[in-house]
C-alpha cells in the first residue's frame, strides 16, 4: 500500500502504449526473446503433432529426399544425361536436394504464417515474428536430420572407393545455412505481409518456388551453363549457396567470391526488408485476413 | 488512485463487405492521401456502427472516440449488446488489432483471454497442451512447472492429463483451458465471455475465480459478458457500450439498470427495469427473480421456491386496485393465474405512496421443469378514472429437474412428488 503514494501523478511510467501508427523500425527485440519459450514450444509441437498416428514417424523425414534422390538420378541423370561435374549422381543431386528443400519449405511456409495462424493470431498476441522463427528453427531441424543422411550417403561413397573430397571450403557451410535460413524467411515474410490482402500471391509463390529450382543449379552443375546464360544463374542468390555448399562437401563446385558477397548483400537486405514489412502487416492484419 | 488503463479518444474502423476488386486501387488512393499528409479519404465517410439499418459506406466505426480511465484493483464489467464494440475494445487492449485513431496506455502485464483454449493443439496431450497454451498467452515454461499441479487440479481432468485432447469432452477442453488461463500472472485480466461455455458447476467456479483474482488478489479485471448478474456479481464498475460510443461509466449495479432500460423492449430476463417513469399513478418501476437464499437466478429445480420481487411506484392511491399475474410455459399453457384478491386482504389495496417492494413466491413443487414467462398486469374496477399500468411479459425463467431419478422424463403436469409410507407390515 505505501507503494500507491510514490506514484507521480503526471509522466507516469506506462509498460506499453498502443497506438494507431508505429515507427517504421519498432521492433521489439527484447519482447521477442523474453517470448523464447514459447519458440521451443512450437517447433516441439512442429515435430510431435506431425509424427502423432503414423507407423513410420519420424523416418518420413529420411523417406522423402531418399526418393527425391533416386528419381533424380533416374530421371535427369540417366535418361536426361546432365552432367553432375564428375561426382557421384545420388550424392550430386542429394546435396542440392537437402539445401533447396530447406530454402523452399522455409519460404512457402513463412509465405502463408498469417494464413495459418489467423485463429490465433486473432484471439492473443505475442510478438508475431516468434511464429516465422519458429519456422527457420523447425526446418533447421529436418535440415539437420536430412543432413546425417547426407553424411550417411557421403560415408557409403567414400567407403565404396568413390573419389570426392570435402575441400576447405566447408568452413563456409554454417555461414551458408544461415544465408539460406534468411533467404527463406526474408522471401517469405515479404510474401505473407502482401498475401493478408491479396491471395493471388499464394498461388504464384507455391509455383514460383517449384520453377525456381529449375533457375538453381540443384540438378545441374553451374559449370554446366553455357556461358551466355551463367550471367541470369548467377543473378539467383540461391545458386551461391548450392554451389558452395557442393564445393565444400564434395569438392567440386563453382565459387565466386564476388557472387559470393554479392549473395550476402542481398541476403541481409531482403531480411530487413521482410521484417519490417512483416511488422508493419500484423498489427493490422486480423482486420483483412 | 493508480491509473492502470488510459484510453484516450480510441477510435476503430472496420471495412465492410469484401476486399476484392476496387482494394488496389482504394489502396493506391489511402496512399496518395498519406503521401500527401491528408487524411485517409475513406475514413471521412465512415458512420456510426449500426449494423441493423444499412448504411452508405462502406466503413463504419467499431470504437468512436471512446475514453476511459481505468483504476488498479478494479474489476469492471462491459456491457452492450452484440456489436457494440466490446470485443473490438478488448482486442485493441489486449494488442490483437491496432486502432485507428488514439492511444492506450496500460501499465502492467496483460492476461487476455478473448477464447478458452488459444493455440490447443488436438493431437498434443493434456500436458502438453498445458505448456503450449501457457506459453502462447505468455507464461515462462519455469512459471508454468510451478504452477502445473495447480492448473491440473483445477482442470479437475487429471486422469486424462496424457491423453491427446482430441480425445476430450468439449467440457474437459474447456476446463482445462481456462485452467491454464486463470493461472496467468498478470496485473491485469481480459475476459470476453468466455464463461458461456461449459456446465454450471464449472461456470460457478471460474466465476469465483475470477472473483478471487479481482477482490483477493487486487488484480484489475476487465470482463466482457451477456450475464448480467455475473457482471453484478463480479464487478464493482461497469461501462456501457452502444454503437461504438461508451454511454456512461459507473458502478455495475447503475450500468446493467441503465443498460436494461435502454434495451427493454428487445427481450426479457431475470429482470425488469422500467426505461422512464410514464407518469400512470401506479407502475411497476422494477421486478427481480430470486431464489430463497436472496441470489438472481434465471434457473431453478423444482425443489426451489422463486420470489419474485416487484418495486411498485404509488404516485395516487387507487380503490380496489389489484395485481393480476399470469405464468405460461412455452406451449402457452397457463400453469399458473392469480391475483391479489385470491387471498385476502389485498395488500395492494393498502399500497402507501411512493415506492413499495411486495414480493411473490412460487413455491416449490409446483411447475414442472420447462421455461415459463411471468405476465403481471395492475386493474380497478375504477380504472376509468386511473390509469394503471400494463407491464405486460416482463421475465422469464427455466425450472429444470436434476435431482430426482425421473428427472426430465417425468410427464407430470405438475412437480409434486409423492412419499411413499409404510403404514402397516403384514406378516
Amino acid at each position: 500500500m505505501s507503494q500507491d503514494n510514490t506514484q507521480v501523478p503526471s509522466g507516469q511510467q506506462w509498460d506499453v502504449v498502443i497506438e494507431p501508427h508505429y515507427r517504421l523500425f519498432h521492433i521489439n527485440f527484447k519482447e521477442v526473446y523474453r517470448y523464447r519459450d514459447l519458440l521451443g514450444l512450437i517447433v516441439k509441437r512442429d515435430f510431435v503433432a506431425s509424427y502423432k498416428q503414423t507407423v513410420l514417424g519420424p523416418l518420413w523425414f529420411f523417406i522423402q529426399p531418399l526418393f527425391t534422390m533416386v528419381m533424380y538420378t533416374f530421371i535427369f541423370g540417366k535418361l536426361a544425361g546432365f552432367s553432375t561435374d564428375g561426382l557421384p549422381k545420388p550424392l550430386f543431386y542429394l546435396v542440392g536436394i537437402t539445401t533447396w528443400n530447406y530454402f523452399s519449405e522455409t519460404l512457402n511456409k513463412t509465405a502463408n504464417v498469417f494464413k495459418d495462424n489467423a485463429s490465433i493470431f486473432g484471439k492473443v498476441y505475442f510478438p508475431r515474428l516468434i511464429m516465422p522463427l519458429s519456422i527457420v528453427v523447425s526446418n533447421l531441424v529436418k535440415f539437420g536430420v536430412q543432413f546425417l543422411l547426407l553424411c550417411f550417403v557421403m560415408l557409403y561413397y567414400a567407403a565404396s572407393g568413390t573419389v570426392f573430397s570435402p575441400s576447405l571450403y566447408l568452413v563456409l557451410f554454417p555461414f551458408v545455412v544461415v544465408l539460406m535460413a534468411a533467404q527463406g524467411l526474408g522471401f517469405g515474410m515479404i510474401v505473407s505481409a502482401m498475401t493478408t490482402k491479396y491471395r493471388d500471391l499464394v498461388f504464384l509463390v507455391t509455383f514460383g518456388v517449384q520453377l525456381a529450382m529449375y533457375a538453381t543449379p540443384v540438378i545441374y552443375p553451374f559449370s554446366s551453363v553455357p556461358q551466355q546464360y551463367q550471367w541470369m544463374i548467377a543473378l539467383n542468390p540461391m545458386t551461391a549457396i548450392v554451389e558452395v555448399s557442393r564445393k565444400g562437401l564434395l569438392g567440386h563446385g563453382y565459387f565466386d567470391i564476388q557472387m559470393f558477397v554479392s549473395c550476402i548483400i542481398f541476403t541481409v537486405s531482403i531480411l530487413l526488408i521482410g521484417i519490417v514489412v512483416f511488422n508493419k502487416v500484423e498489427k493490422n492484419f486480423v482486420d483483412t485476413i | 488512485m493508480n491509473t492502470v488503463i488510459k484510453v484516450e479518444q480510441l477510435s476503430k474502423a472496420y471495412q465492410l463487405g469484401q476486399f476484392n476488386t476496387g482494394t488496389i486501387s482504394q489502396d493506391l488512393n489511402r496512399w496518395w492521401a498519406h503521401v500527401r499528409g491528408k487524411e485517409d479519404p475513406f475514413l471521412k465517410v465512415g458512420e456510426k456502427n449500426d449494423r441493423t439499418t444499412k448504411g452508405k459506406s462502406n466503413v463504419v466505426w467499431s470504437l468512436k472516440d471512446v475514453n476511459l480511465e481505468i483504476q488498479q484493483g478494479d474489476a469492471i464489467g462491459i456491457v452492450g449488446k452484440n456489436g457494440a464494440g466490446k470485443s473490438t475494445l478488448l482486442k485493441i487492449l489486449s494488442r490483437v488489432t491496432s486502432p485507428t485513431q488514439g492511444t492506450v496506455k496500460i501499465k502492467g502485464r496483460i492476461a487476455s483471454l478473448l477464447e478458452v483454449g488459444t493455440g490447443f493443439h488436438p493431437e498434443l496431450s493434456g500436458r502438453e497442451n498445458i505448456f503450449l497454451n501457457g506459453a502462447i498467452l505468455g507464461m515462462r515454461k519455469k512459471e508454468i512447472e510451478r504452477k502445473f499441479d495447480e492448473i491440473v487440479d483445477f482442470s479437475g481432468v487429471e486422469r486424462y492429463i496424457d491423453t491427446p485432447v482430441k480425445r476430450y469432452s468439449s467440457g474437459m477442453y474447456v476446463r482445462l483451458a481456462f485452467a491454464v488461463a486463470a493461472h496467468l500472472e498478470s496485473e491485469i485480466l481480459i475476459v470476453d465471455e468466455v464463461l458461456a461455455v461449459g456446465d454450471a458447476e464449472f461456470q460457478k467456479k471460474c466465476l469465483g475465480k475470477m472473483q478471487q483474482v479481482s477482490k483477493g488478489e487486487g488484480r484489475t479485471v476487465l470482463f466482457v459478458s451477456h450475464n448480467l448478474s455475473a457482471i453484478k456479481q463480479l464487478c464493482s464498475k461497469g461501462a456501457y457500450l452502444r454503437d461504438g460510443e461508451l454511454i456512461s461509466v459507473g458502478t455495475s449495479e447503475e450500468t446493467v439498470i441503465q443498460y436494461l432500460s435502454y434495451h427493454q423492449k428487445k427481450g426479457i430476463g431475470d429482470i425488469y427495469v422500467k426505461p422512464a417513469p410514464e407518469g400512470k399513478d401506479l407502475e411497476l418501476m422494477r421486478a427481480e427473480i430470486f431464489d430463497h437464499d436472496g441470489v438472481h437466478r434465471k434457473q431453478f429445480e423444482i425443489t426451489e421456491s422463486i420470489s419474485i420481487d416487484l418495486t411498485i411506484r404509488c404516485v395516487k392511491k387507487i380503490p380496489s386496485v389489484y395485481g393480476y399475474i399470469v405464468v405460461k410455459n412455452r406451449q402457452e399453457d397457463i400453469l399458473i393465474e392469480s391475483d391479489s384478491n385470491d387471498l385476502l386482504p389485498n395488500r395492494l389495496e393498502q399500497i402507501t405512496e411512493g415506492d413499495n417492494v411486495f414480493r411473490v413466491v412460487i413455491p416449490s413443487k409446483v411447475l414442472p421443469y420447462g421455461e415459463y414467462r411471468f405476465y403481471i398486469s395492475f386493474a380497478s374496477s375504477f380504472s376509468d378514472s386511473y390509469s394503471v399500468d400494463v407491464p405486460g411479459e416482463i421475465l422469464n425463467f427455466t425450472i429444470v429437474d436434476t435431482l430426482t431419478q425421473r428427472g426430465h422424463t417425468r410427464r407430470s403436469k405438475t412437480s409434486s412428488l409423492l412419499q411413499w409410507e409404510l403404514k402397516n407390515a403384514l406378516t
